[in-house]
């Protein structure tokens, strides 16, 4: 359904790798060892533990997770935006300069012209009031582009993300669009400003799926001519499959899983990866009935110490419960499970 | 910047459309609003153009004093007859709404200036910063506008300055307030996140969005508040703290008419009331009505 290779693939411009001032090689994105914590009166109430996450140049990674795991958190921190009263330990170095230690005119230049993000619900996150061309316009108008250019350059824009009449598009109100257009419209914003990475949060999860299809086309063609980096984060592993080149799987705040697309679906290594994917439904007539996962969700601040997952886990032993294992690497693979080198999902 | 867009326009010399709408559209969107709206705005226009035309539209000069022709009634040479000292009413009115306007525009003006400033700061900032404006506003709603302006006359001397002044700062509370309740429910919803998401300064997202998309509401209060304005400032006039005789002032008109109203003339005191009645209830059904337009929109 979602066709990885589209048309506008030929075009597509090499992504460049960056190099720090040393000439070693820099992440676009590099999250380490992320740990946030909301006041919560006396005792600090976590929400992320001890997240790593990278995105290299013109990368797609996804960032799958339940609701409430904490995966939007962990989105926005790249733009430095904490919520409300939160303290973060580690890093969030975006083209090698920390966010996390940033003051107010450095976060302003990242959101401006480095990252970019696109929200979950388009008709939400653009201004009602004002009409299309003012919302596209305004950014580069700020950054001193002249009006006529900053409207040929939105109309550019508009034609991009296949969207027909983008002149008469620009007079209109957000309310003259559907869902899906708007998205569109958003994303044109986004990448208006020609950013290096571009933070996806649940982008198609407000819209129809055949508009999700649609939209998700447009973003993985942008993104590939544009050589931008792309984290998207999603609840839908499935749909993270169809346009990711990594995904990290977060639970209870924290990553348990991490691995190249491919070999996140044909080896899981952990068992709530594995319960995630058998939870899908699947329309092959041998497949298997989908499986639902026992219990509920959890966040980090109510799971029991030992692995949050531990309840919920059909391999789960006694030490499972007392021992949270850590992030353990092995290869392009990682995994957080106690017993993930026992084979227990062959 | 145009390296990394490939797609090209097409036609680049078209003309872009005007991304405002023009004036017909506006109007006939003012007229939907009912019959009795249409009117009120009507009426306002015609009282704005009346008090700046009244040079050109006056007969006779508002202070000529014609002791001769002392209450004289209706007639082709005086329309609304003349007063005790034989002035003419119908020139008097004129010029009279030209003070009888420009104080409570004053008041009104600097109120809602203010009182965006205040709430917009008071619903930004929140914390200390919002408890300190919120508590400075009651301190002031304590006060009435007319004891405040009293207090202003009695301290800087009667004229037009002094009670505008002391009505400006009593004003200010009432949009103030208003303004903070609505800029707290508006900058919750997520287009605002985005534009600081975009690096937007805090400045530019209440200048550039937060502040016009409450515009409207707050028009609405302010139309109506500029009635009230109008019936205070004609109120201390009347009481002889505000515009002082012999200048024309529908307020002072009133005073003056009270003489002649024990003679059973009735003009002199009853044309100015009525201007002022229809004055305060156009700015009310105006202000309403604009209310009204703002909670059919959001609805």
């Amino acid at each position: 359904m979602f066709d990885k290779t589209t048309a506008g693939d030929t075009e597509a411009r090499p992504a460049t790798s960056g190099t720090d001032t040393a000439g070693r090689d820099v992440p676009l994105l590099d999250i380490a060892g992320l740990t946030l914590r909301l006041p919560d009166h006396a005792a600090a109430r976590p929400i992320l533990d001890g997240v790593d996450l990278r995105v290299d140049r013109g990368e797609t990674v996804g960032l799958v997770g339940e609701s409430g795991s904490g995966k939007s958190v962990a989105c926005r921190t790249v733009l430095g935006l904490l919520p409300k009263g939160a303290r973060a330990e580690g890093t969030v170095r975006v083209e090698g300069t920390d966010v996390l230690a940033m003051g107010a005119a450095g976060l302003r230049d990242v959101r401006r012209n480095k990252v970019a993000m696109v929200f979950q619900d388009p008709r939400a996150s653009v201004n009602p009031m004002r009409r299309v061309g003012d919302f596209l316009t305004e950014g580069l108008r700020v950054r001193g582009v002249p009006k006529e250019q900053a409207l040929a350059r939105a109309q550019e824009l508009l034609t991009e993300v296949g969207i027909r009449d983008p002149h008469g598009a620009l007079r209109r109100f957000p309310h003259q669009f559907s869902g899906g257009m708007l998205q569109r419209v958003v994303i044109a914003a986004a990448l208006s400003g020609d950013p290096a990475l571009l933070l996806a949060d649940e982008p198609t999860t407000a819209l129809d799926v055949t508009t999700q299809a649609e939209v998700v086309g447009i973003l993985r063609r942008l993104q590939h001519r544009h050589g931008t980096g792309m984290l998207f984060v999603t609840h839908d592993l499935e749909l993270a499959a169809a346009i990711c080149d990594r995904i990290y799987v977060m639970y209870a705040g924290r990553i348990v899983e991490s691995q190249p697309v491919a070999d996140l679906f044909a080896r899981p290594r952990h068992p709530y990866t594995a319960a995630l994917l058998a939870s899908t439904p699947r329309l092959e007539a041998d497949a298997a009935a989908p499986q639902p996962i026992p219990g509920r969700p959890v966040s980090l601040a109510e799971a029991p110490p030992g692995c949050a997952f531990a309840a919920r886990c059909a391999f789960a032993i006694e030490r499972c419960r007392s021992e949270a294992p850590a992030l353990v690497s092995d290869g392009p693979a990682a995994v957080a499970c106690l017993r993930a080198d026992e084979g227990i999902l062959q | 910047m145009s390296a990394s867009a490939p797609a090209s326009v097409k036609d680049a010399s078209t003309p872009t459309p005007p991304l405002r709408r023009g004036a017909p559209a506006r109007i006939r969107k003012l007229a939907a609003q009912g019959p009795l709206f249409t009117a009120a705005v009507l009426v306002l226009v015609l009282l704005v153009l009346l008090a700046v035309c009244a040079p050109l539209l006056a007969p006779y000069e508002p202070d000529a004093i014609d002791l001769k022709n002392s209450l004289a009634g209706t007639g082709p040479d005086h329309w609304l007859g003349t007063d005790q000292s034989g002035r003419d009413i119908l020139s008097r009115m004129l010029y009279g709404a030209r003070t009888g306007l420009l104080g409570p525009l004053a008041v009104v003006g600097v109120s809602t200036v203010l009182g965006i400033a205040m709430g917009v700061v008071a619903a930004w900032r929140g914390g200390w910063v919002d408890s300190l404006l919120s508590r400075s506003m009651d301190l002031l709603f304590a006060f009435p506008a007319m004891l405040l302006a009293i207090l202003c006359v009695a301290v800087f001397g009667a004229g037009l300055t002094a009670p505008v002044i002391a009505m400006m700062i009593a004003y200010t509370p009432y949009v103030g307030r208003l303004v903070r309740s609505i800029a707290r429910q508006e900058q919750t919803r997520p287009y605002i996140e985005s534009y600081r998401v975009q690096g937007w300064s805090g400045w530019s997202i209440c200048t550039r969005h937060l502040i016009p998309n409450i515009t409207p509401t707050v028009l609405a209060q302010s139309a109506i508040n500029f009635g009230y304005a109008l019936m205070e400032l004609a109120g201390l006039s009347y009481l002889g703290f505000g515009v002082q005789a012999p200048t024309a002032d529908w307020g002072v008109m009133v005073s003056e008419g009270q003489n002649p109203l024990l003679k059973d003339v009735m003009l002199p005191a009853l044309a100015p009331a009525t201007a002022i009645v229809i004055a305060v209830v156009a700015f009310g059904i105006v202000g309403e009505g604009l209310a009204d337009r703002v909670s059919k929109r959001e609805r």
